[in-house]
């Protein structure tokens, strides 16, 4: 039983480097930042999970108690990991005049939302949060 | 047999944080930087509870969860400033 435990921490270990250095080599070689923001994401879910659980298996085999909040990282890096992504790829989008231009056409003769947003989105908006929004109050 | 398979991971992780190292100092971008700043955090997780597990102490718990909200946090306000010039408006 001891020497399947063993085993079983062992390849989760092996597992979870695996992941990491997949996604850190996609990172490193994928050709465009797009492409890139889908290498390290491999790295957050799985790499991360199994070396989470082998430290789960290893503890509760050497102390003899189940500790469970070693899933308390896995769970925050699994609510973090979109937001983090759809952070960089907006900020990607805006910054970058090219990819803008790239964009291929929505079909619904509406621009990209991410670009122009509605009219009356930004109407109603214009109340509630006054100048905060518009360029010219940012220097102040 | 588990000290192996740490050794291994340790090595492993190590090479990943040096591909980071690449991408963050070649990144055309700002937001490559920003991104190889966040796997480079998530590294550094995987590192720490390493050590927890190669120490058999339940203490590195704790760090490497700090170190993966203070990442995010980071990783957002870098975001938003890159997208506002400013991060609390």
């Amino acid at each position: 039983m001891a020497f399947v435990i063993e085993l079983l921490t062992a390849a989760l270990l092996v597992v979870g480097a695996f992941f990491l250095l997949v996604g850190s080599i996609g990172l490193a070689k994928l050709p465009d930042m797009m492409r890139r923001l889908h290498g390290p994401t491999k790295a957050t879910t799985l790499g991360i999970g199994a070396i989470l659980v082998a430290s789960m298996i290893n503890a509760w085999a050497e102390r003899g108690f189940l500790s469970l909040h070693e899933l308390l990282i896995t769970i925050f890096l699994f609510l973090a990991a979109p937001i983090t992504a759809y952070m960089i790829a907006k900020a990607h989008i805006l910054h970058d005049r090219e990819t803008e231009e790239a964009l291929p056409p929505t079909g619904v003769g509406t621009p990209w939302m991410t670009l122009a947003p509605p009219e009356g989105g930004r109407e109603a908006e214009g109340g509630a949060e006054g100048g905060a929004g518009s360029p010219g109050s940012q220097g102040a | 047999m588990i000290e192996t398979a740490a050794l291994v991971c340790i090595g492993a992780i190590a090479i990943a944080i040096g591909l980071n190292v690449y991408r963050l100092a070649l990144g055309p971008d700002i937001l490559d930087r920003v991104l190889a700043l966040d796997t480079m955090v998530i590294n550094a997780i995987a590192l720490i509870v390493m050590i927890g597990i190669w120490y058999a102490t339940d203490v590195y718990f704790e760090a490497a969860l700090l170190v993966a909200m203070v990442g995010f946090l980071s990783t957002v306000a870098f975001c938003k400033f890159v997208l506002r010039g400013n991060v609390i408006e």
